[in-house]
């Protein structure tokens, strides 16, 4: 490979943003376990943030083509994977998504298939490029990402598999997919839903009541509606500036449900109000403008589309955690990048900006 | 899979047009980023900005729970200061339905927990379905550590039980002085929609009866709360600040425990009541209702059987029968009869043959003796009916009812105990008024013996006749000596329960001492003679009322519930006494029998007295050697035979 990309090219700025961000998680992260019989998990965080980091820089040395060739592979590793937590994987709270590796390491798979598609549908658009898309296209687009889709949704894991969506859309957007097509495919969309919901196969019974409590959250303010009221309570009680650190009541006294995790920015925007959560949204925007030009800048359409397909998952995951949080959507259980606490979340965001750096270093390359 | 025909390496360098996306489209998604961004905001300034205060205050609802800390009641001391009334700590165990998340689950292990069966629960659920939701509801009271420390281990699991700690009242065993302590229990609706109970809220304890009720307001003290924080268990992890409770004001009575004692186990095994009052003062110093009740039992959550057992006496438990029986008081009224005729100038010269009885208005009067010529300070000891047959037909109803109700009859005392009854005084106007009927003259007869429509209590007898005893000066009787009570709470106590209260009527010196020498010779040759006590200066009068109406006054006493009551009252010394006592014996018979009562009790007074006298003359060493007999039980020291009050009076 050619040694001309540098840590000179190295987005130092997109990293500072970052560990900025890193560094407030790591502190709500304290705080919001202050009490609690996880205390003590911001190391474990600091941790994981060391270990993506490093992470992060190794696969920024790796040219990002030699990815999408062995991208095939690792689509079949994944999937072959999904039948493995299928078989023997180890079920948490009536969910079956985790394989135990042998040292104690709990493997998440569908969270590395969250990569592995943002690669593969970046590979399979740059096939296509200069085409215009058939429905078959679309149809095999649709299978790519679909197949994983359901089996993380069968899990069951909702809010991992609806991160899958965004990068299929992000695609199909970026990949030249008409008006027509895209309006066809919603309608049908919408009808299909809408049947099943009617038929009550589409979602668990407790999907469906977090749901109805979104709709309602004082409906049953003890059951389901719970966490959508304590969050609610949390974030509103912040007020402009929050109650300050380690001091939100509803964050401290266990109101808030897993507020180092989901409910994160409930907590954060408990103990440092409408200001910090506007902050924290700033610092967000900012990184993915700075992704967006990185997009803009790649050498190639590849690049391109895997810097997009990984703004694409941030951004849903954004506006479905926050917006819950805020009450605007349903309780999803997705996490919220760079600020909810956990390994695989963390690791996927620094192995995305490996490859989203080598990217960058490698726009003046041809 | 699609992707596994791997393709060869694009050649898109070749299209340019293809490596590139179209900038527009990029451009779109930082507008759409930004977009997403700015319903984001727009959220958090909803909930932040505009209903922050909101979601502040529910905040603190949430974190903030305010348990109240009960104020003890104030304790009740006799007139010495020894303890009547205590209070005792106490855990209660309320579920509280708002921390519930499935209540039927949690059921049986509450049910366990706290040794109550699962139906009994849902009873008590049942019965508060109407009530709102964040108010707690009574599970149990007074609850063993066992189960404190159950509730204390399953905040858990069960975080909808609340402990909250208590003071329960501890009455003296036995039905000891029960009528006048009183008891307390949980306020009634209907309690709380009087203006004297504005200011409680359902759920306090209030005295219900006696002592307990009248001084309510300043027994009860008020109560303070704690602001505590808790978790989402409800568990506590911090405290924010407390209001003391004000504890209640301890009351003395003007009981004295030794005389209640005494009183106490001179009505064993009686029916009726009888109370000792100071005529002085009008301090009661006992009173004593028989049949009694165990008070204790309705400060904790009343049982069934309990319950049934004192509603389905006959002999009505729960009834003070000093304050609210209203009898006929047989001879004993003719005291007031002697004094109606001595303060009219009728009595002093009248000699009356007995020959048995006496006929009037062609009815036919018995006498239950032959007393031969009898004049009034005869008649007073020996009771005799003929010489008030004609000392009433004399004098006429409406001059009998005057006296009478300037003696306090038909009027309550103003007694400070709650639901006194008035008694009747007939009269003419009386007659009209309740049976728009004339007075018929002979009707008179029989109230000149205390029978008819005639009907006192034996407190109004107590202060009548202590009041003739005293030179006409009548008091208010009381239980709470008046400076305990701050001034405007007498007032409101008074306003509560009015009476005729202390007055003074008319009486020649001549007439006291003719009344008070005759009723002294009662228990020396009278009617009382048998429980005459020598070395105490006693004076009474016996008091045997029919039961059962009969024309033609008193030839037997009757049978059963037939039987008729007897009446005594005594007092000593004979004049200006120190101790007036009325003792209604239900069903007893002869008025006589009731003597020994009146009897037991002035000799314990008048003991005690001598004892404090001869203390203190001890303690001031100038010994000199005992003039008459021993008297009392206790000492065989006695002073004069109208000792003076020696200590607290």
């Amino acid at each position: 490979m050619q040694r001309l990309s540098s840590y000179r090219d190295f987005d130092w700025v997109l990293l500072g943003f970052v560990m900025l961000l890193s560094l407030i998680s790591v502190l709500e992260i304290k705080s919001a376990t202050l009490h609690t019989k996880f205390h003590g998990f911001e190391t474990k965080q600091i941790g994981f943030l060391a270990v993506g980091l490093l992470l992060m820089f190794i696969i920024s040395l790796i040219d990002y083509h030699r990815l999408i060739d062995i991208v095939p592979w690792a689509y079949g590793i994944g999937i072959v994977s999904l039948i493995a937590v299928r078989l023997v994987g180890t079920k948490v709270l009536g969910a079956r998504r985790w394989i135990k590796l042998p040292g104690g390491i709990h493997f998440q798979p569908s969270e590395w298939i969250k990569l592995i598609l943002i690669v593969a549908v970046a590979r399979y658009f740059w096939n296509l490029a200069g085409k215009e898309l058939t429905w078959g296209d679309i149809g095999k687009a649709f299978a790519l990402v679909c197949v994983p889709f359901l089996m993380v949704l069968k899990q069951p894991d909702l809010g991992t598999s609806l991160t899958y969506l965004p990068v299929l859309v992000c695609g199909l957007f970026l990949g030249g997919i008409r008006f027509k097509q895209a309006a066809i495919i919603v309608l049908s969309l919408a009808i299909l839903v809408g049947g099943a919901w009617k038929a009550g196969k589409l979602l668990k019974p407790y999907q469906k009541a977090r749901l109805t409590s979104f709709i309602d959250p004082d409906s049953d303010p003890r059951g389901s509606g719970y966490q959508i009221r304590q969050s609610l309570i949390a974030v509103g009680s912040g007020g402009i500036w929050g109650k300050g650190a380690n001091k939100g009541t509803q964050t401290q006294g266990d109101f808030l449900p897993i507020p180092y995790t989901d409910f994160i920015f409930a907590a954060f925007c408990e103990e440092h109000g409408f200001v910090g959560a506007l902050g924290v949204l700033l610092l967000y925007f900012l990184i993915l403008m700075r992704l967006i030009q990185n997009a803009q800048t790649a050498s190639d359409l590849p690049g391109t589309f895997i810097i997009m397909g990984v703004v694409a998952v941030i951004v849903f995951q954004i506006a479905v955690n926050v917006g819950m949080v805020v009450g605007l959507m349903p309780v999803t259980g997705i996490p919220l990048p760079l600020m909810s606490y956990g390994g695989s979340s963390i690791l996927f965001t620094f192995l995305a900006l490996g490859i989203i750096m080598n990217i960058r270093m490698r726009r003046f390359v041809n | 899979m699609e992707l596994a025909t791997h393709p060869e390496q694009p050649d898109m360098g070749a299209n340019g047009k293809a490596e590139k996306i179209a900038p527009g489209k990029l451009s779109a998604a930082q507008y759409l980023i930004a977009l997403v961004l700015v319903i984001l905001v727009a959220g958090l300034w909803r909930l932040q900005v505009v209903s922050a205060d909101n979601f502040r205050a529910l905040a603190e609802a949430n974190r903030i729970r305010k348990i109240p800390v009960l104020a003890p009641r104030g304790k009740l001391f006799d007139r010495e200061g020894r303890l009547l009334v205590d209070n005792y700590p106490s855990v209660s165990c309320y579920l509280l339905r708002e921390q519930v998340r499935d209540l039927n689950a949690d059921l049986p292990l509450i049910a366990q927990g706290l040794h109550i069966p699962v139906e009994q629960i849902q009873s008590t659920l049942r019965r508060f379905q109407a009530a709102p939701k964040y108010e707690p509801i009574p599970l149990k009271q007074d609850i063993t550590p066992d189960e404190q420390a159950f509730i204390e281990a399953h905040r858990n699991e069960l975080p909808e039980l609340e402990t909250l700690d208590e003071q329960r009242r501890l009455y003296p065993r036995d039905g000891f002085a029960a009528h006048l302590i009183g008891y307390v229990g949980e306020i009634s609706e209907d309690d709380l929609n009087k203006s004297k109970y504005a200011f409680y809220q359902p759920g306090d304890v209030v005295g219900k009866s006696g002592v307990e009720a009248t001084y309510d307001a300043l027994l009860r003290g008020v109560d303070g709360s704690r602001d505590v924080i808790v978790n989402s268990h409800g568990k506590e992890i911090g405290h924010l600040g407390q209001t003391l409770a004000k504890p209640g004001q301890d009351l003395k009575l003007t009981i004295d425990l030794d005389i209640q004692m005494a009183a106490e186990k001179a009505m064993e095994g009686k029916t009726g009541a009888m109370v000792a009052m100071d005529p002085h003062t009008g301090e009661i110093l006992a009173m004593v209702s028989r049949p009694s009740f165990d008070p204790n039992e309705f400060s904790v959550r009343l049982s069934k059987s309990y319950w049934n057992e004192i509603i389905n006496n006959p002999d009505h438990p729960l009834m003070n029968k000093a304050i609210q029986a209203q009898l006929a008081p047989g001879s004993t009224f003719k005291i007031i009869m002697s004094y109606a005729g001595l303060e009219e100038n009728a009595a002093q010269t009248m000699h009356v043959q007995c020959s048995g009885g006496a006929s009037f208005y062609g009815h036919f009067f018995a006498c239950d003796k032959r007393h031969g010529m009898v004049d009034i300070e005869h008649a007073i000891p020996w009771s005799c009916d003929t010489f008030y047959y004609t000392l009433a037909n004399k004098l006429g109803i409406d001059t009998i009812a005057k006296y009478a109700t300037d003696l306090g009859f038909s009027q309550r005392t103003g007694v400070d105990l709650p639901d006194e009854v008035t008694g009747t005084m007939p009269s003419t106007v009386w007659k009209l008024k309740n049976f728009h009927e004339k007075w018929y003259a002979g009707e008179v007869i029989s109230v000149g013996i205390g029978q008819g429509a005639v009907a006192v209590t034996p407190i109004q007898l107590a202060r009548a006749i202590g009041g003739i005893a005293s030179g006409g000066a009548l008091r208010r009787p009381h239980l709470v000596f008046p400076d305990e009570v701050p001034g405007d709470e007498l007032e409101a106590v008074h306003e509560t329960f009015p009476g005729s209260g202390d007055k003074t009527v008319q009486l020649s010196t001549g007439n006291w001492q003719l009344i008070t020498d005759a009723m002294a010779e009662t228990t020396i040759s009278g009617t009382a003679a048998a429980v005459h006590m020598e070395g105490i200066d006693f004076a009474g009068k016996t008091g045997t009322a029919q039961v059962v109406s009969h024309s033609a006054g008193m030839t037997s006493l009757g049978t059963g519930k037939e039987r008729a009551n007897a009446w005594f009252v005594g007092m000593a010394p004979r004049r200006n006494p120190d101790i007036v006592v009325a003792v209604l014996w239900e069903h007893g018979g002869w008025g006589a029998g009731s003597a020994p009562v009146a009897a037991q009790v002035i000799n314990a007074f008048v003991t005690k007295q001598r004892r404090l006298a001869n203390n203190l003359r001890i303690a001031a060493e100038t010994p000199k050697p005992a003039t008459t007999a021993s008297v009392g039980s206790e000492t065989g020291n006695t002073v004069a035979s109208t000792p003076k009050p020696a200590a607290n009076e």
